[in-house]
């Protein structure tokens, strides 16, 4: 029993890890109908902005409450400014041409910034430097829970909390949800849409740094390339729970920590490799795509006519 | 006429070319000119590391022999190929070294599927390629012109066996595979294999891919088991998560590892959660013998930091292939592969090397703690058939390990047990 309470803890935490990362492409395809592949590497870009500003403010000595908050929120303002100059220079220009080509450019822009990263950095792992004295706490038998998994817990959800109150309880908000319902129109009726694209992008560019940073308190290990595959699960996280939709990609997102971290736990008793981890999600996908293309929580959308 | 004869022309002058593809360049074999050696290794990838160690090891060695006259007055020149830890990049960079720079041996990698995808290319070419840290058996399996200047997994995996049933006193062992990784399967295989032999049990086994961001999943699972001890015969990038994930899940049974932990990256990573594991190695900078207290001395004036055992392998590695080409008196492929497969008692850094004929090193290793950044000596274990030489020539684990840990607590009774124990060196 302990050992499945284990489990479930284990699969929570990188299932908030891949929500946090999963609302930025669900917003972006929310508004754009642009899925943007390079949002895996502002992931890692957060990852990166945090370790280097640990280590140039001094905080890379010991691990402090302050060291964290200020690494943590420095680098989702640095990834959202990212974000928001990737829509500009990358995405804006293209806008009205065909949504494959929008496709291509995100698939490019991602692949750019990861060899700019590998030219600049080299490929080697970096160690991220310890901000959070790491502590575990027995919850009952043997199932434990540690400093950086509250952590992980408390930070997305009130970011998720802060993300719903921005989407419904703004103006801007109000105004993201009805370029979302329909662009053209929402221009007519004297919407902003060029700022508020770009505000989703820094929306989403934060949420994912804060990923970063949180997913490196549990596991140091940084590199350039870590975003390909985590950024992957959470596209496949975000269409499990039906594209578009935001508590869908929450949803989506713990469920392939879990559904990930099963296979790891319980594979093996029924025939199932270790090493089918990263596999799982995409057979995943593949189902979802098959059985249910809208997602979990999606609702078919009317084609108009 | 006059296209049929440039055609011809162009066709002789290529042909021309290919002819003398491997003869002249800078490193063409033979007795005069400057001696070139090709070091090949993970310069910028995973595994980096390591890669730069045993350079800045082969550099250093290299450089000692230049200052002292070079070999029969001819200087060595090392040239350094990055193959990003990849076994792809491993045999290009290679093929690069043999047939555009024509260095006349190779010194490389340290990771074995590295050395495994390099290593046909070397044979081919008949050009000597001696492995520094190569551990897994097939290495030198692959022909007669590769070598190496360290035990095989096949011992390290025993020593740890040996390590764990007997002085750790461990009944049942977990183990944590780097599945991609030949280097970690031989030593999965080996340790296995030898701890069932002394009685111990197998309860859990679990494996992970490098790059993974999360063991968590198979650590709950091997928590639940309960074992003794838990072996992770990784790379250090992915132990050093393992071991901090192993201590957020409250995980007590000590890890141990092998010599690919031994880095400076894996305390940034693993931090304290480290304290108490333990790994075999090829050597100890504790040891007091005066040759690895100079061989430390100088590579921290060089580097900065204490050598890591690749280091120390790279330089033995160096070493051999320079004694190896005085002996021979040429660098033609042939006559320096018999005379480094004829390498007998050569007193390096990593202990004395011997080159059987399987072409590996026999060698005793050692057993190191782990301890606030520093690996603390508890034992050396000896290859079955070699005995301890007889003068103290390793560090007394009473000095240092503290007197409380359970193994140096352990060591001296678990030392003359059995025959077939491991003999600890001193006391």
């Amino acid at each position: 029993m302990d050992t499945f309470v284990q489990q479930l803890i284990n699969g929570l935490t990188i299932g908030a890890i891949y929500a946090l990362i999963a609302l930025g492409y669900t917003m972006v395809y929310g508004i754009l109908r642009l899925i943007n592949f390079a949002h895996g590497d502002i992931y890692m870009v957060g990852a990166f902005v945090g370790y280097f500003l640990a280590f140039q403010l001094g905080f890379a000595a010991g691990p402090s409450l302050v060291g964290l908050t200020v690494v943590l929120i420095g680098s989702m303002i640095a990834a959202a400014l990212v974000g928001m100059a990737i829509e500009r220079f990358a995405y804006r220009p293209i806008r009205k041409y065909a949504r494959m080509t929008t496709l291509i450019t995100a698939i490019g822009v991602s692949l750019f910034i990861e060899n700019l990263f590998v030219a600049k950095l080299g490929a080697a792992p970096r160690a991220f430097p310890q901000l959070l004295r790491e502590q575990s706490y027995t919850l009952f038998g043997n199932a434990a829970i540690s400093k950086s998994q509250i952590l992980i817990f408390a930070v997305s959800v009130l970011l998720m909390l802060l993300l719903q109150w921005v989407i419904f309880k703004t103006k801007v908000g109000t105004a993201m949800r009805a370029v979302s319902f329909n662009l053209n129109s929402a221009k007519l009726m004297g919407i902003n849409t060029d700022f508020i694209i770009s505000f989703t992008f820094a929306l989403g560019s934060a949420l994912a740094a804060a990923a970063g940073v949180l997913t490196a308190q549990y596991n140091p290990q940084i590199d350039p390339l870590m975003g390909i595959i985590t950024g992957l699960k959470a596209f496949v996280a975000a269409v499990l729970g039906g594209i578009g939709n935001i508590p869908g990609a929450v949803l989506g997102g713990l469920l392939i920590g879990i559904a990930e971290t099963f296979v790891v736990g319980y594979g093996q008793n029924v025939g199932v490799p270790t090493t089918f981890r990263d596999a799982v999600a995409f057979a995943i996908l593949i189902l979802v795509l098959l059985f249910r293309p809208t997602g979990l929580l999606g609702s078919t959308v009317q084609e108009k006519v | 006429m006059k296209r049929l004869l440039l055609s011809l022309g162009l066709i002789a002058s290529l042909l021309f070319a290919f002819a003398c593809e491997r003869k002249g360049g800078p490193g063409a074999g033979g007795n005069t000119g400057t001696i070139v050696v090709g070091y090949y290794g993970d310069l910028s990838g995973r595994t980096s590391n390591f890669g730069q160690s045993t350079k800045n090891g082969v550099e250093m060695a290299a450089d000692e022999i230049n200052k002292a006259g070079g070999i029969d007055g001819r200087t060595i020149q090392i040239l350094s190929e990055d193959d990003e830890g990849r076994p792809e990049k491993a045999a290009t960079v290679v093929t690069k070294l043999i047939d555009q720079d024509r260095v006349i041996a190779l010194l490389g990698e340290v990771a074995s599927g590295n050395t495994l995808a390099a290593a046909p290319k070397a044979q081919a070419a008949k050009v000597p390629m001696i492995s520094p840290s190569s551990t897994n058996p097939a290495v030198t399996q692959v022909g007669d012109y590769i070598s190496r200047v360290c035990f095989i997994d096949p011992f390290q995996g025993d020593v740890m066996a040996k390590f764990a049933a007997n002085t750790l006193k461990a009944k049942t062992a977990a183990v944590m595979l780097d599945f991609n990784s030949p280097y970690s399967r031989g030593l999965k295989e080996f340790f296995e294999a030898s701890f069932k032999k002394l009685g111990g049990e197998i309860v859990n086994e679990q494996s992970y891919t490098q790059g993974d961001r999360d063991y968590k999943g198979q650590l709950t699972a091997i928590r639940s088991k309960n074992p003794d001890v838990i072996y992770v015969p990784g790379y250090y990038g992915e132990v050093g998560v393992i071991a901090k994930q192993a201590k957020q899940l409250d995980i007590k049974a000590p890890l141990l590892g092998g010599d690919g932990w031994d880095s400076t990256q894996l305390w940034d990573l693993g931090g304290d959660a480290l304290n108490g594991d333990y790994i075999s190695n090829h050597y100890s900078v504790d040891d007091p013998s005066p040759a690895i207290q100079k061989f430390v001395a100088d590579y921290k004036g060089r580097h900065g930091n204490v050598p890591d055992a690749l280091a120390a392998l790279g330089y033995d590695a160096m070493k051999v292939l320079a004694d190896s080409i005085k002996r021979a008196g040429t660098t033609e492929g042939p006559k320096l592969r018999d005379a480094i497969n004829a390498t007998k008692n050569f007193a390096g850094v990593t202990g004395i090397i011997s080159i059987d004929e399987q072409r590996n090193a026999v060698k005793p290793a050692v057993v190191l703690k782990l301890q606030d950044r520093k690996y603390i000596f508890v034992e050396t274990i000896y290859p079955e058939g070699m005995t301890p030489p007889p003068t103290k020539s390793s560090a007394s684990p009473a000095a240092a390990a503290p007197a409380s840990s359970p193994a140096s607590a352990a060591s001296p009774a678990a030392a003359n047990k059995k025959p077939a124990v491991p003999k600890v060196s001193p006391e």
